[in-house]
């Protein structure tokens, strides 16, 4: 055999002009550290870098097709501007110079500011640039501000938060380096991805074993020792009967009960006091600043008497009833639990979730006898709170994971709290094996920053007087007017979802066009896919943009669409920025932002741009700033009212939380020369020592502070002094949640605090429990369940994050369409074969769509991937592609609101505590369409049109990095 | 005789595609390409790729799995895409087995496609010859790059390291290693080829409970006075005597 002619080693452009440049992936939100090869200027190829602690070098398929982002003809590169005399919606756009768009929202919004701020709403579809995005909102004084956590897992963070002071994902995690059984619940496939992928394989390749709770098996679930099929929307049952059997065979941790937590503290149950169902306080000496004294009471084994918590010597009863010695009747909060699940037995739960009493039972044998036979005990010395000296840190090596599929009902706030109550019961937080913080967590419960509670808050002309997202402790910090109607325009922190910490972002179109609470002029929509696949009811949705007055004029009079791509949001803006893409810019991981932190110590990261700016593209934080100039808000100006920062990297460098604080968006290569950690003077220096390091800096803690960090006085004391939090004090597990007993005390006329109105008292009262209760999700409370037996879910897949890789040439040959999966025998049952087109119907709207049979499956449920489906012709995807012809939303069938109540008034569709947008609780029933329906999902839309500035899409590519041609039309 | 091979541990690998486009993007730059894309913005896109992952159900619910299996050029010890080759274009090297196309050589007559029973092998519409995964022989060997990096780009990429990469032939490298203690198989080994390319099983991790593991002297139940007891539904004498 003759050797080889075509020489496989050389590149094929042996003299190209090689770049490697470091920067932060932003193919979703898991934001690894890349590599990016530049060959002649032009991305060649996007590797994981070795040297960054998130990732460790590897990267998963949206990665490595980043090249396909940036090259693609979705691009939007001008500034737009809807066509005078043209229909919303249309998609008649024009260029127009960014000196005329920032003159256009200057004076449009400067009108706004001088007159009544509150009209200006600004939402974000993604929350990692939210110090900045917020800090802009809170400086032009508008309260209507919020990312995309109201509708994607609000109650996570916030069932978690309210309970152990922290919560997953960015906030802390599993620890699956020590960790022997591990539990996966209500996950989506690929959550979080890349750091959940590593942590599991080594996980499994040592032994460990891996329960995945779920509707459906796919992605991780494929590898999983056991697959726990379950009901949507069931899960706080299961958690809760896993409660009973734990404490019913006392497989608790009772030493870490009794200190850590609240479960030995004194309810008074008196139910004449006004402080019925409070925790019984005691004087102390209080000190300056205290945030949560240490005031409670313990019911004393040793001395049987009542005595103040943590005394020297005290052991609490955590089980019984006692009278204190002016007669008020007590019992330990613990006690409270036993009582609230006395019913919610193995057996009940199988009812509701479709799992076995026996399996129910063996995981929690499994769980209890893991934590409590296989404990870990690491030399680590550690001071806790109460000056107790430890010469070890003791692990249980259970573990959880969960995230939407929790969160997405109208009962997940529950749910998710009986699960964190479950994780407190095991003795795993923050310890070796179980869960762990990542900073700046844990934090305060609840954390300390807050809205304003007065509607005299939004003054023309000035900053909000305080945040527009926070955390409420009681009634008294609603943000409501004073006929307690709300101030918000997503009636977030009002009477309807107290605890909204993170918006309601999924109602903000309806209430704005309905003008209720009131009507608005300007909506800003930054990367949010509000007119697709971010919104439930989206064909209504896009009928609302565009909906008009008596008048003429549009009910949302103008909308102003930031992104970097031609989604189908952008169709209904009256002005569009092209926003970079991340290969193009600054961008700045916050630990203010959304952090990524490890359990082992604070991490922030950035981006430095690659690749020049695409046409005229300008990164969304440098339209911010420039704005925000313009406007004259005091935080980018100067005394003389001139501009204060250069750009958005000098605002990053300069911009501290008060002058001299020396806390920043970034905390690493702080000080004059870089040397502090945290806190320091700005640094004129700090992107360029980001860029030599990875673009990460990683502060590892001490071993001693990295693990109990809710009560270990190191870390806590380091906390403070380093600006984190501003209390040291010990933060105790919250099994029983005052925070909520007040809202109920309050619904009920008894409290001092401000109490809700009338017609809200009772749906208050009901849902405002301090221990979890299960209830059924509220829609399906409203619904036929015989005539809509089943329940349908979206999950994203591996290789999509949403809409954002709807432009990319490669993902899209790995998802073009989206099927309905349908339980094999549950589709047959209704005459449906693989494959067939099928309607998929709630009692608010159809879809028809492919069914394909799956024996992964619960056969109570449907599900598809979200966001695969596409309106014809947007991203600049052919109207006949795939995506919008055998594509289909499943959004069209679930609606942004419940049915109206007795008043005509309507909620929405989410929990009543959180205002979590409740996607996962609508019903369905599926049919066979009929011969001769039409082979294509319904509803269609017109098909969007290009805009100016956008790339032909070529008919085929042959990419080739650095070389001049790499694809064409035929 | 070395034998570069790569194992993929289907007890890890979770589905990600991270090897799919990796290895797109590496080797559509690079001397393997360039790797065609048909229709990329339009209906039914389709391109040339050297590594794609299937996914399976088997079973029935509730007794169902779930399987992600990716697979590319297994670079036979016994190639059948060689001997059916008329111009030598494929070819298996001597010195680390790497089985390759000649593109100089090849003209797309598509038998080897025909003969390799795995389905390797793709035709690439544009160029018109046949293209496979090359085990990335031009990282490898690149003396440019840092050691870490000289192995394939799907290797580097998987986020479980499902991919393990080796010499099949070296009895203390990682992929003997993994072949022999944790079950490594053969794809379809009746076909005579002799993959070098393996796979690892899956296996499930069990937990067994003992009955008198939930019984403890030190039940904090005890702690507050309360044992477990058995429920006031549960069997007793009382339900079967009468003195």
């Amino acid at each position: 055999m003759s050797s080889p002619i075509h020489d496989p080693f050389t590149s094929p452009l042996p003299n190209a002009e090689i770049e490697i440049k470091t920067t932060t992936c932003y193919m979703c939100a898991c934001r690894c550290g890349i590599r990016v090869h530049l060959r002649n200027g032009e991305v060649r190829y996007i590797d994981g870098n070795p040297d960054h602690p998130l990732n460790n070098g590897v990267i998963c398929a949206k990665g490595s097709s980043g090249i396909m982002k940036q090259y693609s003809p979705a691009r939007l590169t001008k500034p737009l501007r809807r066509k005078e005399g043209t229909e919303r919606g249309a998609g008649d756009f024009e260029e127009v110079s960014w000196e005329e768009t920032f003159s256009i929202l200057t004076e449009r919004l400067g009108k706004l500011r001088a007159t009544d701020p509150k009209k200006f709403a600004l939402f974000t579809g993604r929350d990692q640039m939210q110090a900045l995005t917020g800090l802009f909102a809170r400086q032009f004084g508008t309260p209507n501000y919020a990312a995309h956590g109201g509708f994607c897992s609000v109650n996570l963070a916030a069932g978690m938060i309210y309970t152990i002071g922290g919560s997953f994902w960015e906030f802390g995690g599993p620890d699956l380096e020590r960790s022997k059984l591990f539990i996966m619940i209500g996950t989506a496939e690929d959550h979080h991805s890349n750091p959940m992928k590593i942590a599991l394989s080594k996980f499994k390749r040592e032994g460990g074993r891996f329960i995945s709770i779920n509707p459906v098996r796919t992605g991780y679930s494929a590898i999983a020792d056991e697959w726990v099929p379950i009901r949507p929307g069931t899960d706080g049952a299961l958690m809760l009967a896993l409660i009973h059997e734990i404490i019913a065979l006392g497989l608790y941790d009772r030493e870490f009960l009794v200190r850590y937590t609240n479960s030995g503290q004194l309810v008074n149950l008196d139910d004449k006091h006004d402080e019925f169902g409070m925790f019984v306080r005691t004087e102390v000496a209080k000190e300056e600043g205290c945030y949560d004294p240490q005031n409670k009471l313990w019911w004393d084994r040793n001395t049987n008497k009542a005595v103040i918590t943590h005394s020297e010597g005290a052991d609490p009863y955590l089980l019984g009833e006692f009278a204190l010695p002016d007669g008020t009747a007590v019992k330990p909060a613990f006690q409270l639990l036993q009582e609230r699940v006395q019913d919610y037995t193995p057996e009940w739960a199988e009812q509701i979730t479709g799992i076995s009493a026996e399996t129910i039972r063996r995981l929690a044998h499994e769980m209890g006898i893991t934590a409590r036979d296989q404990k870990i005990e690491l030399p680590i010395a550690w001071t806790d709170s109460w000056g107790k000296e430890h010469d070890t840190v003791t692990g249980n090596p259970v573990s959880f994971h969960a995230m939407r599929g929790l969160a997405a009902h109208s009962n997940g706030f529950h749910s998710i709290r009986a699960l964190s109550i479950l994780m407190t019961l095991l003795g795993t937080i923050d310890r070796p094996g179980g869960f762990r913080h990542k900073p700046p967590f844990p934090r305060p419960i609840p954390p300390c920053a807050r809205t304003p509670n007065d509607p005299r808050a939004v003054q023309p002309n000035s900053p909000l007087d305080g945040m527009a997202l926070g955390w409420p402790s009681d009634p008294d910090d609603l943000f409501v007017n004073a006929d307690g109607s709300p101030v918000r325009i997503d009636k977030a922190f009002s009477w309807e979802y107290p605890l909204s910490v993170h918006g309601l972002m999924h109602n903000v179109i309806t209430n704005a066009w309905r003008g209720d609470p009131y009507k608005i002029d300007t909506l800003l929509l930054f990367m949010a896919n509000m007119a697709w696949n971010s919104s439930m009811n989206t064909s209504a949705v896009r009928k609302m943009l565009v909906d008009k007055e008596e008048s003429g004029e549009y009910k949302i009079p103008f909308i102003v669409v930031c992104d970097a791509f031609h989604s189908e949001t952008t169709a209904f803006a009256d002005l569009i920025l092209p926003d970079t893409t991340y290969l193009e810019r600054h961008d700045v991981m916050s630990m203010l932002d959304r952090p990524i932190s490890e359990f082992d110590g604070p991490v922030d990261a950035v981006r430095i741009p690659v690749v020049p700016p695409t046409g005229e593209c300008k990164p969304f934080q440098e339209v911010l700033i420039e704005l925000g100039t313009r406007l004259k808000l005091p935080a980018f100006v100067n005394k003389e009212g001139q501009r204060k920062y250069r750009d958005y990297p000098d605002f990053i460098v300069n911009w501290e939380t008060a002058p001299g604080s020396g806390i920043g968006f970034l905390s690493g290569w702080r000080g004059k020369g870089g040397e502090k950690s945290i806190r320091g003077e700005p640094n004129p220096n700090q992107w360029e020592m980001y860029a030599k390091n990875n673009c990460v800096h990683h502060y590892e803690l001490p071993r001693s502070y990295q693990f109990m960090r809710n009560w270990n006085k190191g870390y806590l004391e380091w906390s403070q002094r380093s600006g984190i939090t501003r209390y040291a004090e010990p933060i105790l597990i919250h099994l029983y949640s005052e925070v909520l007993q007040k809202f109920r005390l309050a619904a009920q006329g008894k409290s001092i605090t401000r109490q809700p109105p009338a017609h809200l008292a009772k749906r208050i009262e009901t849902y405002f429990d301090p221990l979890p209760f299960y209830y059924e999700p509220l829609e399906t409370q409203t619904s036929d369940k015989q005539k809509y037996p089943l329940s349908a879910l979206t999950q994203r897949p591996m290789a999509m994050y949403h809409s954002w890789d709807s432009q990319n040439a490669w993902l899209r040959q790995i998802h073009a369409h989206n099927y309905l999966y349908v339980n094999a025998r549950t589709a047959k049952g209704a005459g449906i074969a693989d494959g067939d087109w099928i309607w998929v119907e709630s009692q608010w709207g159809k879809v028809r769509c492919m069914a394909r049979h799956s024996e992964s499956l619960e056969p109570g449920t449907v599900w598809t991937w979200n966001a695969i489906g596409k309106a014809a012709g947007a991203w600049n995807l052919s109207p006949d592609a795939n995506e919008s012809q055998q594509g289909f939303l499943l959004n069209h069938v679930i609606s942004e609101e419940l049915p109206p109540q007795t008043d005509g008034k309507r909620f929405s569709n989410s929990d009543p505590i959180t205002g979590q947008a409740a996607w996962y609780d609508v019903r369905v029933r599926i049919y066979k369409a009929e011969a001769g329906e039409p082979e294509q999902t319904s509803p269609q839309f017109e098909p969007m049109k290009k805009y100016p500035g956008m790339s032909d899409r070529p008919s085929w590519l042959n990419y080739l990095g650095g070389s001049k041609k790499k694809g064409g039309a035929k | 005789m070395t034998q570069l091979a790569l194992v993929i541990d289907l007890n890890v690998c979770v589905g990600c595609h991270a090897c799919v486009t990796s290895c797109k993007e590496w080797n559509t730059s690079g001397s393997a390409g360039p790797l065609f894309d048909e229709r990329p913005y339009d209906a039914n896109p389709t391109g040339t790729f050297f590594n794609r992952v299937q996914t399976f159900e088997m079973g029935k619910y509730p007794n169902s799995e779930t399987l992600h299996f990716p697979k590319s050029c297994l670079h036979c010890e016994d190639p059948p895409c060689v001997p059916v080759c008329p111009t030598g274009a494929s070819y298996k090297r001597k010195e680390d087995g790497i089985v390759l196309v000649d593109y100089d050589k090849c003209i797309g007559c598509k038998y080897c496609s025909w003969a390799c029973p795995y389905g390797a092998r793709e035709f690439d519409e544009k160029q018109k010859v046949m293209k496979k995964c090359t085990l990335c022989v031009d990282r490898i060997y690149d003396q440019s790059l840092a050691e870490i990096d000289r192995k394939p780009a799907c290797v580097k990429a998987c986020p479980t390291s499902a991919r393990l990469f080796g010499d099949i032939h070296d009895p203390e490298s990682e992929v003997s290693l993994a072949i022999r203690e944790d079950g490594g198989y053969a794809l379809m080994p009746e076909w005579g080829t002799h993959p070098a390319n393996h796979y690892l099983p899956r296996r499930k991790t069990k937990l067994k409970i003992h009955k008198d593991e939930l019984e403890r002297a030190d039940n904090p139940l005890k702690v507050d006075g309360q044992l477990p007891k058995p429920g006031k539904g549960d069997s007793s004498m009382d339900d079967v005597s009468a003195w």
